[in-house]
């Protein structure tokens, strides 16, 4: 009893440093997203490229793809853009939703610094980012062939991040 | 006068109070006005993460902010757009999570540690009191000496 007692504050110690470490380790941008599991929402939006060929979900049917939410304004978009070039070198389908953005700014980005997306919806007012509770740009999402959302990413995608997480899931996902 | 400006100062600093005046919104009923000011305290902006749709001037939270309102005057109750937030951006974006097996531990941790530190106090009393006679901390040679001083110190005071 008398040793128990006198253990019991380092006990409750080592407890809290445990906790405290684990919980300050988390990143509290990263959310679980309801959407994963579930079929993407249903949108309809203007490519930024063909107008007149609007992007829905119909569009993300029948192939693994990425959808990578981004924008002119968005410092840390800039930064992932390399991993999201090499996404696209690799084969993968990847969409765009240029998110809240001025039209003409979200065109010269691609100018400047190339273009990786086969599509790209145009989500002038941040409406279909709603749908897909988009909260902090870049994110990305992986889809599978059904159109389910696998997989979400929030904030930049580092080479790491590429390698370790979204390629293996990619190819276990087509291979499924 | 400086209590009242200051009684002003405070009043008009009203984060609710704010939005009505900053956007001058119109409802069709004031219980929709009520619903609406209710709602937009009940969710978290997402990007502000400890500010409410109300305090937060982030665009995600306007945008937020603007279809709240459209879905009160179009009729929703509170449930259903709790339950659209929800769908999109999971438990975190309501302030009061709901009650289920995954969230006990955030809604009954507390309780827990009120319990764990009674019965930790309660032991620990316990043992004071039982043990403070018959316990052996000190050698009953070092008892005979301390009460020796005890009483040479009452003689010496007495004196």
């Amino acid at each position: 009893m008398r040793g128990g007692l006198t253990l019991l504050p380092l006990g409750i110690f080592v407890a809290l440093i445990l906790l405290f470490w684990i919980g300050l380790g988390l990143n509290p941008r990263e959310l679980n997203s309801p959407l994963v599991g579930q079929s993407v929402p249903e949108f309809s939006v203007p490519d930024l490229m063909h107008a007149e060929r609007p992007l829905t979900e119909q569009s993300l049917m029948g192939q693994v793809s990425v959808v990578n939410v981004w924008a002119s304004w968005c410092v840390s978009c800039r930064a992932e853009h390399q991993q999201i070039l090499a996404l696209a070198k690799q084969g993968v389908q990847v969409i765009g939703l240029n998110y809240k953005d001025e039209f003409e700014d979200a065109v010269d980005y691609l100018q400047e610094n190339g273009n990786p997306y086969q599509a790209i919806g145009f989500d002038h007012k941040g409406e279909v980012g709603i749908e897909w509770g988009v909260y902090a740009t870049p994110e990305t999402f992986v889809i599978d062939r059904h159109g389910v959302v696998r997989h979400k990413h929030t904030g930049p995608i580092r080479p790491a991040t590429l390698e370790q997480e979204l390629m293996p899931l990619i190819a276990q996902l087509e291979a499924e | 006068m400086r209590a009242l400006s200051l009684i002003l100062m405070v009043v008009l600093a009203n984060p609710v109070l704010a939005i009505t005046v900053g956007s001058a919104l119109d409802f069709d009923s004031p219980e929709k006005e009520a619903l609406y000011r209710q709602l937009l305290m009940d969710l978290r902006c997402t990007v502000c993460q400890n500010q409410s749709l109300v305090d937060s001037n982030a665009p995600l939270a306007r945008d937020l902010r603007r279809l709240t309102y459209q879905k009160v005057q179009e009729g929703a109750d509170r449930e259903s757009i709790h339950a659209f937030m929800v769908a999109r951006y999971g438990d975190f974006v309501l302030y009061k999570p709901p009650l289920r097996s995954s969230t006990w531990l955030l809604w009954f941790g507390p309780l827990l540690f009120v319990l764990l530190g009674g019965l930790i106090l309660w032991r620990v009393m316990v043992h004071y009191r039982n043990g403070a006679e018959a316990s052996a901390v000190i050698s009953p040679q070092a008892r005979e000496r301390l009460s020796e001083l005890m009483r040479e110190q009452g003689e010496a005071e007495r004196r």
